[in-house]
């Protein structure tokens, strides 16, 4: 029974976006929470805007028109099937896939995967509403996780699950930088010990949406500060949400393509890999800070773009002869040349 | 009663009717019923089965199928239906009593089946090549070369075994006195097949107490026999031969069932995107480059195979698809150009095709078919117009049919005049009183008109899949088992007596 069956591109990259998509979901359903967390009485447009800037949508946003609040932007994310960056799109997109796989997944998980794309179906304002808001994030949350669950325990381990895992680590790499972000946008009007204190708070909320503050609290030296938690979210090796950790499993994946199912090609995205790291362990958090964490992020969110452009170019571009004359790397969402 | 105490030596328990039973305002009346009606070898199943669904209650029944049909919808067990402004996922409606064919009807069906498999591609592979059939005079030569789906591209080409009909579904229905009579060949890409694999899957879920204990043959080995016969037919001299199955894509309505015959073959369903032709090999695209494909199992019609040789604007295909196959690099299954096989016309023909090249009488009819091209035929139609069903020969999905007995004189007229006009245009048939199977319904379990259609796959020799699909008409009196027209299905059971 050792046959190693050749895997389509074109499965190989619905693989890669399917489990992008649901990533992002749920990362979405973190970062609405913790906007509601960081909702400031008075402010509250602004804290939700934040949101809208740190996913870049600002164009997209404002040219819907309707008023900059806070309702808005929550149906923006969690309404809103004509917004590619929300949960609907994202969830019409992973079924998409799924769908166009189902030749290959597991029976359990295109049964769950129908199943919650339907229960989100019938998501309503009603649901954005005061304490409702929470528990539909925890629904989006628990919806994702319960895939990752079904398709640990059921899907085959080949070199699909090695494309599955690359879209799950590069979109939860991506959106941990995001979250970190955030707590740029939403400094605290307060000086001295005050907003040292205030700042305090955000980090833990931060940490908490990233479901990160109990590991945080075991490893953080007594008196930490805020670059302790940035260092935590970006460089820890053990934090399943640590943009480094994200990228180490990627570089281990990369590698298993090559050494086990031979394929090549995976040169230049371990390239890409090797400067992401490089990039993340090369200098201190402190410095980062110091130098400018938005930019930093955004570069490391620009180099994500680049790694999915070659781990596409090198994989999935082969069954797109149409697409030929696109530009490289198809950045945050599937591009998708329909052949028929 | 006799059945009954049958019943209960089987060890299948008592049967409990009371005055709930759901059967006792059942009544077929003339229509020949699939459960109900008495067949000497049934082994007391139909008896066993109304009195579990008796004990089972209507009320339990409504619910249980309910909660099947939602499984259906969970599974994604649907087909496509596009309107202007939505795509709706339908499931086919399942209906959980079950049809049975008892062991000794089995054998019947399966060998009428298997023997018209065996004509259909000697038929096809003598117009393809001497033609010998036209030229003895067993049917007119305008039907077969004259045919839209006739295909130059064929003529003289060898396909392994002489099979040109891979995979075969032929349409049966049962008159009033039970006889199996075939409607229709479907010799293209006959599709239906993933329902009586799911429906019996389903039902061993939903219904396990109806089904206790009765041997049934099971319809589990489809795929295998599927893929076996894909790798039988490969060109020669591959040794461990890549089959594909090849599709439209998501937005065919046959797209689940595409899905799962790759699946249950263990094969990549590709689209037309997937593969590409270099040299007149046909590769497909993978992560680590191209990879041969040496049998296509398409479920895409002849015209949108190849836009080189085909419809050019068809985005479907793969350009050189039919070059490849020509040099006998890779196999397609069913093979070009079989729709000749399976058309109207030449349907009225089957009996005397069956006698010519196989020299034995048909052993499933046909329903009985006048041809007006002939003279008697044509006397014979013009006689009876008001009893009969005349059928336009070249045309397809019901039009230009004049049904006699609900026709207007005036439509009778037309129909008459059509026919003196061009007789060669015309068949008639008389209208078949469909079998019926008991059914659940609003009003409770009501006799609905079902067909039939089993499944054959041919490469070296033929499998017939023990039962096949039954559609059931789910509205009061319809005759149209369509899913696009309010049909459903139904499972089939085919009794297991050991004897094959």
């Amino acid at each position: 029974m050792a046959r190693q069956t050749p895997l389509l591109a074109r499965y190989a990259e619905g693989l890669f976006w399917m489990a992008r998509y649901l990533e992002r979901v749920e990362n979405l359903a973190r970062l609405v929470d913790i906007t509601q967390t960081f909702e400031a009485p008075g402010r509250e447009a602004e804290s939700w805007l934040a949101l809208v800037r740190i996913n870049a949508d600002e164009a997209n946003f404002f040219k819907r028109g309707g008023p900059v609040d806070a309702e808005n932007v929550r149906r923006f994310y969690l309404l809103d099937p004509g917004n590619p960056t929300g949960v609907p799109a994202s969830l019409e997109a992973a079924r998409y896939n799924a769908r166009t796989l189902r030749p290959l997944i597991s029976t359990e998980m295109w049964m769950h995967m129908n199943m919650f794309h339907r229960d989100m179906l019938s998501i309503t304002p009603e649901d954005l509403q005061g304490d409702n808001l929470s528990r539909l994030c925890r629904r989006l949350k628990e919806g994702v996780q319960t895939h990752t669950g079904i398709t640990e325990g059921t899907f085959f381990r080949d070199q699909g699950w090695v494309f599955y895992q690359l879209g799950r680590l590069i979109e939860r790499a991506d959106q941990t930088t995001r979250l970190v972000d955030i707590r740029y946008h939403l400094l605290v009007p307060a000086a001295g010990e005050e907003r040292r204190l205030a700042e305090l708070t955000q980090w833990g909320a931060v940490l908490r949406a990233a479901a990160g503050y109990h590991a945080f609290r075991r490893v953080a030296p007594p008196g930490f500060t805020p670059e302790d938690v940035v260092s935590f979210l970006l460089t820890d090796t053990s934090f399943p949400r640590s943009v480094t950790l994200c990228i180490e499993q990627m570089e281990w994946l990369l590698g298993q393509l090559r050494s086990r199912y031979g394929l090549r090609g995976t040169v230049a995205a371990l390239e890409r890999v090797e400067e992401l790291r490089g990039g993340l362990t090369g200098r201190s958090v402190a410095k980062v800070i110091e130098e400018g964490l938005h930019q930093f992020l955004d570069g490391v969110q620009r180099d994500l773009i680049m790694l999915a452009g070659e781990i596409g170019t090198a994989f999935f571009r082969d069954w797109r002869p149409l697409a030929e004359g696109q530009t490289q790397g198809q950045g945050q969402t599937q591009s998708q040349t329909q052949a028929a | 009663m006799l059945t009954a105490v049958f019943v209960r030596a089987n060890g299948r328990g008592p049967m409990q009717l009371s005055s709930t039973d759901p059967f006792r305002d059942y009544d077929a009346g003339a229509y020949f019923c699939e459960l109900t009606s008495q067949r000497a070898d049934d082994q007391g199943t139909a008896a066993a089965v109304q009195g579990r669904i008796g004990a089972i209650g209507l009320d339990a029944l409504h619910a249980r199928q309910s909660a099947a049909e939602t499984e259906l919808i969970n599974l994604g067990i649907t087909f496509t239906v596009y309107s202007e402004a939505s795509a709706i996922d339908r499931i086919l409606p399942f209906d959980c009593i079950p049809r049975v064919i008892t062991a000794a009807e089995w054998r019947h069906l399966e060998a009428g089946v298997k023997q018209r498999v065996a004509a259909l591609n000697a038929f096809l592979h003598d117009i393809y090549h001497a033609g010998r059939v036209v030229k003895d005079g067993i049917i007119p030569g305008d039907l077969v070369y004259g045919n839209a789906n006739f295909r130059e591209e064929m003529r003289d080409f060898p396909v392994r075994f002489g099979t040109y009909v891979h995979i075969c579904g032929i349409d049966i229905v049962r008159d009033h006195a039970g006889k199996f009579l075939v409607l229709e060949d479907n010799a293209r890409t006959p599709s239906g097949v993933s329902y009586v694999v799911e429906n019996r899957h389903l039902m061993s879920r939903a219904f396990p107490d109806l089904m206790a204990g009765i041997k049934l043959r099971p319809v589990d080995d489809y795929g295998r026999r599927l893929l076996s016969a894909m790798t039988e037919i490969a060109p020669e001299g591959v040794d461990d031969p890549q089959v594909v199955l090849l599709s439209p894509g998501i937005y065919n309505s046959a797209y689940f069932e595409h899905v799962f015959l790759s699946r249950e073959m263990g094969v990549p369903l590709v689209e037309g995107a997937d593969l590409l032709v270099e040299n007149d090999r046909v590769w497909m695209r993978t992560t680590g480059g191209r990879r041969p494909v040496h049998t296509i199992y398409r479920r895409i019609s002849d015209e949108f195979l190849d836009p080189t040789v085909f419809k050019p604007e068809s985005m479907l295909g793969v350009p050189g698809l039919i070059g490849a196959w020509r040099r006998g690099n890779v196999t397609l299954a069913n093979a070009v150009g079989t729709g000749v096989a399976d058309d109207k016309a030449v349907y009225a023909y089957m009996p005397r095709i069956i006698r010519y090249y196989l020299n034995e009488d048909a052993i499933l009819s046909n329903v009985e078919t006048h041809i007006c091209r002939e003279p008697e035929g044509l006397a014979y139609t013009l006689a009876n117009l008001e009893n009969l069903v005349v059928k336009p020969v070249g045309e397809s999905g019901g039009y230009g049919i004049t049904i006699g007995p609900r026709a207007t004189k005036a439509q009778i007229e037309s129909a008459r005049a059509a026919l003196i006009a061009d007789p060669a245009n015309w068949i008639s048939q008389p209208v078949v009183s469909l079998s019926v199977g008991p059914t659940l319904t609003e009003k409770g379990i009501r006799p609905r008109h079902l067909d039939l259609r089993p499944f054959a796959v041919t490469g070296r020799d033929t499998w017939v899949l023990p039962g096949g699909l039954s559609r059931v008409a789910l509205k009061e009196g319809s005759l149209v088992v369509n899913s696009s027209q309010g049909g459903g299905s139904k499972d089939t059971w085919v009794l297991d007596d050991g004897v094959r």
